[in-house]
């Protein structure tokens, strides 16, 4: 697995691989050593055309864990700025001894051209590119449902978790729908007709406009952002309407189950497609998940970089 | 060229209760002994010395397993493994004899990992190696301090060790190499 | 060195069975039949039993200059249309500056007659820069010496309806045409490709066929009720097709024409997130390709046009959205439509002499081009080899530009020679 780019690019057994490799190196934080030598002396270069600390800083505690040196570029790109050219940044960090580059970047496919363009040699895990794909966070929510609904081991067969929110413009909802659906969940979305995409009748999962329908059979319930800013482009008429109809509240989260988790990957929009109350409850694994982040991307890099056909491989 | 057959499951007891004896014997006695099996067959391995330990001492000698896959000096050589188990037993091994434990000993690099593994776990008062198979042609200066049977070895060669545990069998294979090596 | 009398021997016309000589004399066709004996002087050329068309004619190609002569310039452009088989195109208007007044028109045309490797005919916009808003002077362009009759502010549509419907009765004032480029901007806000599954699950925001077909709805309506002639360029969806039909069936006089690259390419080459592939409009599926080869071979869509799109290195060896859209289509028209349509049995090599020579030539209103083959006609010919299977590579690209979405496929036919003003501008393949 010489790169990540994708959830799609992933089977069953190396998803099942990923998630048990995490596993694993979670518990490197208990240790009095909170290191593994395996990339000591190896560079990863976090390249990070659109901001997100959160994203960054997870795996550069991530590849720091593994001993590797971090290198990081942030830009603060906008899709206009022709300045910071993709192509020509990765070869400087490429010259500056880069083996891996773990790529954030606005176009969708970013992280694919980077890896099949030819211009390095160096691995790409993709961090979030456009609308397209989020993989590594779509493991690391996997690895949080399987950790409190699936006993931490196995796939997550069966399990029926609902994504809300705008899957239009969501990285976050693509890679889960490829990566859940491979594992054997199965998948509802949920959002206003405006914020579904075109095609959607042809991905694996069940596409439902009303919220209350289908939250009392989910097992895990995972909101995403929606940008108030949407409304200007006329994908729904107010703020207020969107949370009243696609909302998690209160009076909603009582109506799961039991046993029920909810997930968001961040940042919240308090208010917006989630209350406070509902944040903060015993319900939610925010906070998991973030923690769970930094061993998924253990495992990521390793994997990458260990892959013969990697920078650092004999190549096959 | 021929698999034959080096040790049968009766062999494999003798083996092990030999071993288990020579351990008690150097460390005079069970105290402050830690198991560590290295994964995957070190494991098992280990858990039957400690229980024959268990009926010679009466003692109950702390068993554990030590991955050592993230300490391997291979990365990009050969892919990336599945990841084994690391438990260490509760009380940690600082100034504790540990006794590392693994089916074949061969090149040592498996063992230099664990000994490095080792390191960033804690301190113990001394490491010994315990192992099944002795195949020669250490790439390190490795020694292992109880060995359950020297086989010398061609590189052409390879020793297969099968436990009831992992494999339904109790065996050693000596055979020539196989396409996938492990 | 100029040839006054040359004799081409042994082509068959149309690629029709019949193989006879050709004799040129000072830039007409002289003489045409079996056994003609050549005069003193006579340049004598062996076309070895090819097929010879009229020179061919693009309604639709973008020669950057001025402003862009990084990625071509009149000359490269001309030059890759001849080895293409063109004797005449037609050079957009979106350059810089924007081809809206008479004297740039004259300038490009002028250029084009200095370089006489074919016929450089400008296209004048119809909105000053390009902007939507005013008329350009579309009168002193077509009384320049460049004459005018096409009008488009290609690249961009014209969809302020008012100032379509003004465009299309002012031209009728000279027999002029307006030819729209059919994007509804309000539907295709940033758009990558084609709005479909793929679109969705790429991640790339969606260029949607009604954005197309809206708009010509609109305009064949228009042009119905003004009583004026309508073009609309590069058809690309099914629906089109049908509107186009409907249009016609109606009476309407409207003409439209079809890209080599929308005969063959689709959708799913956009998996690769390789920009090389993008253009507007928009590689379509399965089902649209199928429908515009269908709509080309029975002339619902009347003529094949390259929109032969120049583009520097850096704007494809990015990202796609970072990327430009167009592509290459001159020099590998010929071999694409051979292929899309010749030997797939849908159009014979005399329907491909109509669909890109003789009706381009009838809406441009080009009296010396796409004529019949015939004494006293002038000598602009198109010989093509139709079994020379060749692989596009980069270095026999004479355009400045590299973007062909072909490179490494290969094409069954190619154009052995081509004539202008009864001069071989390439023979044997190559610039003569």
């Amino acid at each position: 697995m010489r790169h990540l780019l994708s959830a799609s690019d992933l089977d069953r057994d190396q998803a099942v691989m990923l998630l048990d490799t995490a596993a694993e190196l979670a518990s490197v934080t208990d240790r009095a050593v909170k290191k593994l030598p395996t990339l000591r002396g190896r560079t990863v270069a976090n390249l990070f055309f659109e901001d997100s600390t959160r994203t960054r800083l997870s795996f550069e505690a991530a590849a720091k864990r593994l001993s590797a040196d971090v290198i990081t570029f942030t830009a603060k790109g906008s899709s206009v700025s022709k300045g910071e050219s993709l192509k020509d940044t990765a070869l400087t960090l490429e010259a500056m001894g880069a083996q891996a580059i773990v790529l954030r970047h606005h176009a969708s496919g970013a992280a694919q051209r980077l890896a099949e363009s030819g211009w390095i040699e160096a691995s790409v895990v993709n961090a979030g590119d456009g609308t397209h794909e989020h993989p590594t966070q779509a493991l690391l929510d996997a690895f949080t449902m399987r950790q409190h609904l699936r006993g931490g081991e196995g796939d997550l067969s069966g399990l029926r978790v609902v994504i809300v929110g705008d899957i239009l413009h969501s990285r976050v909802a693509r890679s889960n729908v490829w990566l859940l659906r491979t594992l054997g969940a199965q998948v509802t979305l949920v959002a206003p007709p405006t914020l579904v995409p075109f095609g959607v009748e042809s991905w694996p999962c069940a596409v439902s406009y009303d919220l209350d329908d289908v939250l009392p059979e989910a097992d895990a319930v995972m909101m995403l952002r929606v940008q108030a800013e949407r409304m200007t482009a006329a994908y729904f008429p107010s703020a207020h309407e969107y949370s009243r109809r696609y909302g998690l509240d209160a009076a909603r989260a009582s109506a799961l189950s039991e046993h029920a988790v909810v997930l968001h990957p961040g940042p919240m929009n308090r208010g917006m497609e989630i209350t406070a109350d509902v944040a903060d409850s015993p319900r939610s694994l925010v906070v998991d998940q973030v923690a769970n982040g930094v061993s998924v991307r253990m495992a990521v890099l390793y994997h990458v970089l260990a892959d013969p056909g990697s920078a650092l491989g004999e190549g096959i | 060229m021929p698999v034959a057959r080096v040790l049968d499951a009766a062999d494999l007891t003798r083996v092990v209760g030999r071993i288990s004896h020579e351990i008690l014997e150097k460390s005079h006695g069970p105290n402050d002994l830690i198991l560590l099996g290295v994964p995957r067959r070190g494991v098992p391995l280990a858990q039957r010395i400690a229980e024959r330990m268990h009926s010679i001492e009466g003692v109950n000698v702390p068993v554990g397993s030590l991955d050592v896959t993230m300490y391997r000096d291979d990365i990009g050589l050969r892919g990336a493994r599945p990841l084994g188990t690391t438990d260490v037993p509760l009380g940690g091994i600082d100034d504790r004899i540990v006794v590392l434990v693994d089916d074949v000993l061969f090149s040592g690099r498996t063992i230099r990992a664990a000994l490095d593994a080792l390191n960033d776990i804690g301190r113990p008062r001394a490491v010994r190696l315990a192992v099944l198979i002795d195949r020669g042609h250490r790439e390190l200066p490795i020694r292992a301090d109880h060995v359950g049977k020297n086989i010398p070895t061609s590189r052409t060669e390879d020793v297969r060790v099968h436990l009831v545990e992992t494999d339904g069998v109790d065996e050693v294979l000596l055979g020539p190499v196989e396409e996938d090596g492990a | 060195m100029t040839l006054m009398e040359v004799l081409i021997r042994d082509v068959r016309p149309f690629g029709g069975r019949d193989v006879v000589d050709i004799a040129i004399s000072d830039g007409r066709i002289r003489d045409i039949g079996t056994g003609l004996t050549p005069v003193e002087g006579t340049h004598m050329i062996d076309a070895g039993r090819r097929i010879c068309l009229p020179g061919l004619v693009d309604l639709h190609t973008h020669l950057r200059e001025p402003g862009r002569e990084d990625t071509e310039t009149i000359e490269t452009g001309c030059q890759a249309a001849a080895l293409g088989g063109y004797t005449a195109v037609h050079a957009m208007a979106n350059t810089q500056p924007v081809a809206d007044t008479a004297g740039v028109v004259e300038q490009v045309w002028r250029r084009g007659r200095e370089i006489g490797l074919c016929e450089v005919v400008p296209v004048g916009a119809v909105t000053v820069g390009l902007g939507g808003e005013r008329l350009a002077e579309l009168g002193a362009m077509a009384e320049s010496a460049a004459r005018v009759r096409v009008f488009s502010d290609d690249g961009i549509c014209v969809s302020d309806p008012l100032l379509m419907r003004r465009a299309l009765e002012y031209v009728k004032g000279f027999d002029g045409v307006v030819a729209q480029h059919a994007q509804e901007p309000r539907l295709t806000i940033g758009a990558q490709m084609n709005e479909g599954a793929l679109s969705g699950e790429l991640g790339l925001p969606g260029w949607p066929a009604v954005a197309e077909e809206a708009i010509i709805a609109r305009d064949v309506l228009l042009a119905e009720h003004v009583g004026s002639r309508l073009h609309v360029c590069h058809l690309s969806t099914r629906g089109s097709v049908e509107i186009i039909r409907w249009a016609k069936d109606r009476g309407i006089d409207v003409t439209a024409e079809v890209t080599p690259h929308h005969l063959m390419l689709t959708e799913d080459l956009a998996r690769s997130y390789d920009p090389l592939f993008k253009v507007n409009p928009p590689l379509r599926t399965m089902e649209d390709v199928e429908a515009v080869r269908a709509g080309l071979a029975d002339g619902t869509i009347d003529i094949v046009a390259t929109d032969h799109a120049p583009h520097a290195h850096e704007d494809k060896d990015c990202e796609w959205s970072a990327g430009a859209f167009g592509m290459l289509g001159l020099q590998t028209a010929v071999g694409v439509v051979a292929e899309a349509m010749v030997a797939t049995g849908s159009m014979t090599w005399e329907q491909v002499a109509d669909r890109m020579s003789i009706a381009p030539a009838r809406i441009a209103r080009l009296k010396d081009q796409g004529r019949p083959l015939a004494p006293g006609e002038p000598a602009h010919l198109t010989i093509i080899d139709p079994d020379a299977p060749w692989t596009v590579c980069t270095e026999l690209l004479a355009s400045r530009s590299r973007n062909s979405p072909y490179v490494e496929r290969t094409l069954p036919a190619s154009v052995w020679a081509t004539f202008f003003h009864g001069q071989p501008t390439v023979l044997e393949g190559s610039l003569a």
